[in-house]
């Protein structure tokens, strides 16, 4: 615990306000309703607003990093399975077995994720005692089942050729092409559900940050989820196939960096857990490389290695982008003036349209 | 009163008591009382969680209290608010005193009367006039009254009146100078509110606001309720803190009546029980006083000096009561030829205090010990003295819960850390005996408001614990064993003690009940229990261990036990337990009516004569005898009960009045007077007499007091209590759940006195006495504000106190900075204001804390070093020079004797 | 959406809503609700730790304090004799009508009891932790070493033997009261107007309007300064009011995602 000074007997946190910026809060001496003044000249300052000792009103979430790398690994599948569809239908067998691996790796790695942040692991299987449309959790648990349950058999119908021609086996084996097929389009089909029912997760709580931007989460994860995949693409695939990914990557990052830049710019002081700190470098940065993956995936077409490259680039900038997004908001539910100032400012406003009626 | 007739009050004043803090389950009463309107005034050093709840806090210097009360004494008598009726027929406001007595006004701050060589008064100027006097007693001379110090014998007249004569002479128009009511006026005629705010630090303002409250809530329709605790016992002039609160209360007609009088807050659950059948040296069940080796040699001589001939009241039948008390201890060999047994009973020789006590453990004198749920070497003043004398014993016994401090002071205290105790060398061997708690036994409790509650035994006391009473039982019985035939004579006082409580269970557990019937008395022949204490006899036919409890078990029925809801019953609540005596909830109700016998007025109505029935009736047991009627006026040879008047409403004063001036029975004075605390950073303002003169003091090196307006400590400091944690902490540092509520010792400072000192919050700092150092982290508040006091600011400073070595938090004990200098009526430490210094970061460890107190002393001018101004000094003196203490005014302080153990100082 | 009362929770004749509330202008900040408490529920204890936030030393509600007291100290100038004001007040799960830790539970652990209020099956929840930023007060929380989300349970134990709740049950001032919910809010109702009446202006309920982001709460509150001196959101709003919104938006970025995945893929074969 820091202890503020004396210096200042009256309302004084000035001193306990920088140590916080970056840090998270700390509790200053005096909770007499203390009074802060926001000192951040980035955006618009805010009224002044009184906490509990500097305490954070709500609970930051108690994930740990499985979570934003849950949101990497789950956003990169869903795309993965849309490349391998579209790589099957449209012949390009090559990102078909690509992004059938990469599925079924992301998956795997999604579902490591998610098991080991469970207080209780070997209880993991709960999740599919209940469906609830009220909570994103249970619909993602059942899209996620749901979607393994396609996605795990499209890829395995990739190893057919290792069957035996002849025999039962040999059946499996003439089968397994369109069995996979099948699988394939349906894990492509449940694909955009998976990548973006993890925004409503993240706002469907009282995280200021993440619930004010529930128009945007979905768009921003949606988009690094398909920059992603196309990543992955470019590094697995010959070039030959591989100009759909230049489409998509160009797509994704569109999508993607619209949605942030609405997320920095519309919600006024919950903008700034984004754009200041950690989670602003690890946002700046992912876009940075989003931007250079996207440039060296369309300039590259003819180089694997520069392809490839691009792609590592647009790997690491989604899952930067999803840290980002995760320390952004845990951010703005340790600060309690991320609570206390939209709240307040909420409950004046209605109180003026009263009176004004 | 009882603590729910709170809810009665008009305006509730709190003073010298955190009732919020330390009786939280109490303070119902009070938030009841302020939703029906009243208001709440809460007067104290500082602002706690009473104060947060009161309507008007008042910020006082400790130690001050008597400034502030005759404050308010002046203020009622110069406006002549007292409730006249009341006053004159209830109180001794009309009684004239003997031309010989002579006032604090007259003396510079003495009575008539005072020895310098004894530091004690002889109280012959302080009678009343009038043609019986008092049989001269031991006790009207200054020896007698050093003596009567020694003994704490103002214990003993905590409930019965003190000599006097039961005809006093008296003046109803008030006007004749030497009349108590103008004795009263004059003695607090300088307790202006200008004084007040000077002494104590209280803006005149607010003052008067308090002043106001508390008149305009008083009086036919309305009562204001004063409660206090602590914070008033433990100061060296806390009885006569007690005094003036009772002066005031008695002046606006306040006791006796619903929703009034003073309320006293104990310490613990069933402490009250400790000093009824108590655990005291002087007393004995019932507050009869052991008797002293000198003064009362056989029976008659003890007796008559209990009560008085002639005089009024219910202690006229103190032989019944020590008759049966001695009856109910040694049975049948009790009989009349041998006085029923009165020469086994031990004699007082002097004081027999516990400090007393732990000092003669330092010199040697004292072997054994044994220490029952008692922590002293937390709880009591001057730790080091406690630890240190413990550590020269031959032998130790304790029994508590847990391993306290005062079990392990010898390997983990700190006079291990300094050297002062070598463990491998310490001589005292400790046996620890676990104890049973409270809901592995049963018995009754005896709490705040004299009510007795039976607890049934919930559990099995686990493993080896025991209960006190299968201690001591099987104490006695085996001391019994083994000294059964001896023909020793002093062995027969032991032989002869009835012991033959029934027992059950496997480890032959006495029974409480039969205890209590015991305690209950019975009819020696039959073994029927009384049904009260005007049954008991005086020939031996009755049994009795504690008159005023007796009744708890009439009818054969456990009173104590009863658990009669009280949706089911008035507010009262009669049928709740059993309340001493006779289960009258309020004491002397009889002021509740008028001298004719009706309520003062309709809303105050509590008890009336029912001119019909021909007896006294309401909502209580009358404190009054039932059919007497109001008119009764007694014949003129009239003694004991019967001498009492139809309006003498306080029936256990030898003259049925209630005392604004005490003419008897106090070691410092009739009358309450401010004197500054024994350590004390500001003069005395309003008298050269600085301190209490006859305070009872133990003038050693090993326990020094601060020198008054020393620099060296400038500050004043203050101990006191957390709801979260319980008196030494061995109930509750043991407690997870209550030691994270408060989990370190800290030390509460002012902003400004943090400035000062360069304190930081919740950084270290450490308080310095004469006596001790004690660390703690800081909290920087601004509940505690500077005060300025006679032109000064002077900065308090709070310390909980129930810090030790033992449990899960761990922390320096508070009460280790007091010295011991003891109130002179009743032996209770200064433990609530003391002066000192306060320094940012931790005090040193090992030898070299030592040193650093040694320089301490030497730069205030102690330990025979010479001081600031010069001149050399002793313990507790001011500055030579100016006006000193004690003795006539003007003498220099040369004259005091420097750190030798003299006869004539109590010792 | 969520359960809003028993009966819609699906109890057939449930008995009536039950609660509490908390009168902070009564409260002596004594902790034996947080004590009784813990001694009933038998939950751990918090730690041993010196915050220095006046006598607050647990610091906010979570998975080992069901009942946090916390302490205010307000300097105040003028002359009004005290010079100060300690607030004190007991908080504890507000058991919302609309219950967002309720809502997003995805293995069913937390439910509706018959008595309106929400508890926590420790024999289900496997920790997934969604509850905890879910909460608008922020109550829920994690115990460590454990790994499941713990809260007040109203005593449900207690309830359903018709007992009183350990806090309420210990509280000596009676600022936790409990009972149903309607006669609570009538109570509180009347409390106001008095306090009001008595020039305490300050004075206001936080928590008791069924109109309010919550629904109203089980467990409201009567304050004596805004919510956010206390440490509670000034206006929370349960999150899944915003949830088929959400879903809608969702709904969107897929279609948008699926869209682009289809114009990516059109074009000249390889």
């Amino acid at each position: 615990m820091n202890a503020s000074g004396t210096g200042d007997q009256g309302r004084g946190t000035r001193g306990t306000r920088r140590e916080t910026q970056d840090q998270g809060t700390r509790p200053d001496r005096r909770g007499e309703g203390t009074r802060r003044e926001r000192r951040d000249a980035v955006v618009v300052p805010e009224a002044e607003f009184r906490s509990y000792y500097g305490r954070p009103i709500i609970k930051a979430p108690v994930w740990r990093y499985d979570i934003p790398a849950y949101l990497f690994t789950g956003g990169l599948a869903a795309g993965s399975a849309l490349v391998a569809a579209g790589g099957d239908l449209t012949g390009r067998p090559a990102l078909r077995r690509a992004g059938r691996l990469t599925t079924l790796a992301a998956l795997s790695a999604s579902t490591y994720f998610l098991i080991n942040d469970l207080g209780r692991p070997e209880r993991f299987h709960h999740m599919l005692r209940v469906a609830k449309p009220t909570s994103p959790m249970s619909v993602g648990s059942w899209i996620l089942a749901a979607f393994g349950a396609t996605a795990g058999p499209a890829a395995v119908s990739e190893l057919a050729p290792l069957l035996p021609r002849r025999g039962p086996l040999g059946l499996v084996r003439r089968l397994a092409p369109s069995a996979g097929r099948v699988a394939g389009i349906g894990a492509a089909m449940i694909a955009p559900a998976l990548a973006t029912y993890t925004g409503v997760l993240l706002a469907d709580t009282a995280v200021p940050s993440w619930h004010e931007a529930y128009p945007e989460l979905p768009f921003i994860f949606a988009g690094s989820a398909l920059a992603s995949a196309a990543g992955a693409g470019l590094i697995a695939a010959p070039v030959e196939q591989t100009s759909p990914l230049r489409r998509l990557a160009l797509a994704g990052a569109a999508i993607e960096l619209a949605g942030a830049h609405s997320v920095e710019t519309r919600l006024g002081l919950l903008s700034e857990p984004y754009t200041t700190g950690r989670a602003g470098r690890l946002l700046r940065a992912g876009r940075t490389l989003t931007a250079l993956g996207v440039a060296g995936a369309l300039l590259g077409r003819r180089s694997r290695v520069v392809s490839a490259l691009s792609g590592a680039a647009l790997l690491t900038a989604s899952a930067l982008t999803r840290f980002g997004i995760f320390a952004g908001g845990v951010r703005s539910a340790e600060d309690p003036k991320y609570t206390v100032g939209p709240q307040r400012n909420r409950l004046t406003g209605r109180e003026n349209g009263r009176e004004r009626r | 009163m009882p603590q729910q007739d709170l809810v009665n009050a008009d305006c509730i004043v709190i003073q010298g008591s955190n009732m919020a803090e330390c009786h939280p389950v109490g303070f119902q009463w009070v938030m009841e009382a302020k939703a029906r309107g009243a208001k709440v005034i809460h007067i104290d050093p500082r602002f706690t969680r009473t104060s947060a709840l009161a309507d008007l806090y008042v910020p006082i210097r400790a130690g001050t209290d008597i400034a502030f009360l005759g404050g308010v004494i002046n203020y009622i008598l110069s406006n002549e608010l007292d409730f006249r009726e009341y006053v004159l027929a209830y109180t001794n406001a009309a009684t004239i005193l003997n031309e010989d007595f002579r006032d604090t006004e007259d003396l510079d701050g003495l009575f008539s009367g005072y020895s310098p060589k004894q530091r004690a008064y002889d109280p012959t100027s302080w009678r009343y006039q009038g043609r019986q006097q008092a049989a001269s007693t031991e006790d009207a001379t200054s020896e007698g009254m050093a003596i009567h110090r020694q003994t704490a014998a103002g214990l003993e007249q905590e409930s019965h009146g003190p000599p006097v004569p039961a005809l006093t002479e008296r003046d109803e128009t008030l006007q004749h100078p030497r009349c108590v009511y103008q004795i009263l006026k004059r003695h607090f005629s300088r307790y202006t509110p200008e004084i007040v705010e000077q002494i104590c630090g209280v803006p005149k303002k607010l003052f008067l606001e308090v002043c106001e409250a508390w008149t305009r809530n008083s009086g036919r329709d309305r009562t204001t309720a004063l409660v206090y605790s602590v914070g008033w016992t433990q100061h060296t002039v806390g009885v006569q803190y007690i005094r003036a609160g009772a002066i005031i209360q008695l002046l606006l007609g306040n006791v006796g009546r619903p929703g009034g009088g003073v309320l006293a807050l104990r310490g613990h659950a069933s402490i009250q029980g400790s000093t009824d059948i108590p655990t005291l040296f002087n007393l004995l069940p019932g507050y009869l006083p052991m008797p002293h080796h000198a003064k009362h040699p056989t029976l008659e001589q003890w007796i008559g000096d209990i009560h008085q001939p002639g005089q009024k009241g219910f202690w006229a039948n103190a032989r019944a009561y020590a008759v049966s008390l001695l009856k109910a201890y040694w049975g049948e060999a009790a009989t009349a030829d041998n006085d029923y047994c009165y020469d086994y009973l031990p004699r007082l020789t002097g004081d027999h205090g516990t400090y007393r006590q732990v000092l003669n453990m330092i010199d040697g004198k004292i072997k054994g010990y044994f220490l029952l749920g008692q922590n002293p070497a937390v709880g009591s003043a001057h730790g080091k003295a406690q630890r240190l004398g413990m550590a020269n014993l031959d032998w130790l016994v304790v029994r508590d819960l847990y391993l306290i401090e005062s079990a392990t002071f010898w390997k983990d205290g700190p006079e291990v850390a300094t050297g002062e105790i070598v463990p491998t060398e310490c001589r005292t061997e400790v046996f620890f005996l676990p104890a049973a708690s409270h809901v592995e036994k049963e018995g009754t409790f005896t709490q705040t408001q004299r009510l007795l509650q039976w607890r049934e035994k919930a559990v099995d006391p686990p493993g080896d614990c025991r209960s006190e009473l299968w201690f001591f039982y099987h104490l006695g019985r085996i001391i019994k064993a083994k000294l059964a035939g001896s023909t020793l004579p002093r062995d027969r006082a032991i032989l002869d003690l009835t012991w033959d409580y029934p027992t059950h269970g496997p480890h032959d557990e006495p029974s409480a009940e039969a205890v209590l019937k015991e305690i209950n008395g019975y009819e020696v022949a039959t073994g029927r229990p009384v049904p009260g204490f005007t049954e008991l006899a005086d020939d031996g036919s009755t049994a009795c261990g504690c008159w005023i409890y007796s009744g708890v078990y009439a009818d054969g029925v456990n009173q104590a036990a009863r658990r009669k809801p009280r949706h089911e019953q008035d507010p009262v609540a009669s049928e709740w337990g059993w309340a001493w005596p006779a289960n009258r909830r309020l004491l002397y109700n009889r002021a509740s009516a008028d001298p004719a016998g009706r309520p003062w007025s309709d809303r105050k109505a509590y008890i009336w004569w029912d001119e019909e029935a021909g007896q006294w009736t309401g909502y209580d047991v009358p404190d009054f005898e039932r059919t007497k009627p109001p008119d009764y006026r007694p014949p003129a040879d009239a003694a004991g009960v019967e001498a009492l008047a139809g309006d003498d409403a306080f029936i256990m004063q030898g003259d049925g009045k209630g005392w604004l001036y005490a003419p008897t029975g106090l070691v410092d004075g009739p009358l309450p007077t401010h004197y500054e605390p024994a350590e004390s950073p500001v003069p005395n303002p309003l008298y050269g007499q600085h301190t209490n003169p006859t305070r009872m003091i133990y003038d050693r090196p090993d326990n020094q007091l601060n020198p008054a307006e020393s620099e060296v400590f400038p500050y004043v400091f203050s101990a006191g209590r957390l709801t979260e944690h319980h008196t030494g902490g061995g109930m509750s540092r043991t407690v997870a759940y209550l030691s994270e509520l408060q989990p370190e010792m800290f030390i509460e400072v002012s902003p400004q006195l943090a400035a000062e000192r360069g304190l930081t919050h919740l950084g270290w700092a450490h308080v310095v006495t004469a006596r001790a150092v004690v660390e703690g982290r800081v909290l920087i508040t601004e509940r505690l504000r500077p005060l300025r006091v006679e032109g000064r600011i002077i900065h308090q400073i709070w310390l909980p106190y129930h810090w030790g070595s033992q449990g899960l938090t761990t922390g320096d004990s508070a009460n280790d900075l007091f010295g011991i200098t003891l109130d002179p009526n009743v032996l209770i430490q200064e433990s609530k204001v003391g002066t000192c210094d306060i320094r940012p970061g931790r005090r040193p460890t090992g030898p070299a804390l030592l040193e650093y107190l040694a320089d301490y002393r030497r730069r205030a001018g102690l330990d025979g070093a010479s001081g600031p101004n010069g001149a050399s000094r002793s313990s507790g003196r001011r500055r030579s020079g100016g006006r000193t203490d004690p003795g006539k005014p003007g003498r220099a302080a040369g004259t005091r004797r420097r750190g030798k153990n003299a006869g004539a100082e109590g010792e | 959406m969520g359960e809003q009362s028993p009966a819609s929770a699906g109890y057939q004749q449930p008995p009536p809503r039950m609660g509490f509330f908390t009168d902070t202008s009564v409260c002596i900040g004594c902790k034996a609700c947080e004590v009784a408490c813990k001694e009933w529920n038998q939950v751990p204890d918090d730690g041993l730790n010196l915050l220095g936030m006046s006598f607050d030393n647990t610091g906010g509600l979570s998975a080992n304090t069901w009942r946090h007291v916390a302490f205010i100290e307000q300097p105040r100038n003028g002359d009004t004799g005290s010079g100060m004001r300690w607030l004190m007040s007991s908080d504890v799960c507000k058991h919302c009508t609309r219950a967002a830790c309720l809502d997003v539970c995805p293995t069913g652990a937390l439910f509706r009891t018959e008595f309106g209020t929400v508890v926590v099956q420790e024999d289900i929840c496997n920790g997934c932790g969604y509850c905890i930023p879910a909460c608008p007060y922020g109550v829920i929380d994690q115990r460590r070493g454990d790994g499941r989300a713990w809260k007040c349970t109203l005593c449900y134990d207690r309830l359903k033997a018709d007992l009183t709740p350990a806090c309420a049950k210990a509280c000596p001032t009676a600022s936790i009261q409990y009972g149903p919910l309607e006669e609570l809010r009538e109570r509180a109702q009347a409390r106001l107007e008095q306090l009001h009446e008595a020039g305490e202006t300050s004075a206001r309920l936080y928590g008791h309007d069924p109109d309010d982001g919550v629904g109203g709460a089980g467990a409201f509150f009567l304050l004596l300064d805004e919510p956010e001196v206390y440490g509670l959101p000034p206006d929370p709003v349960v999150t899944t009011r915003d949830l088929p919104a959400m879903w809608r938006r969702a709904g969107l970025a897929a279609l948008t995602m699926a869209a682009a995945a289809v114009v990516a893929f059109l074009g000249r074969r390889p």
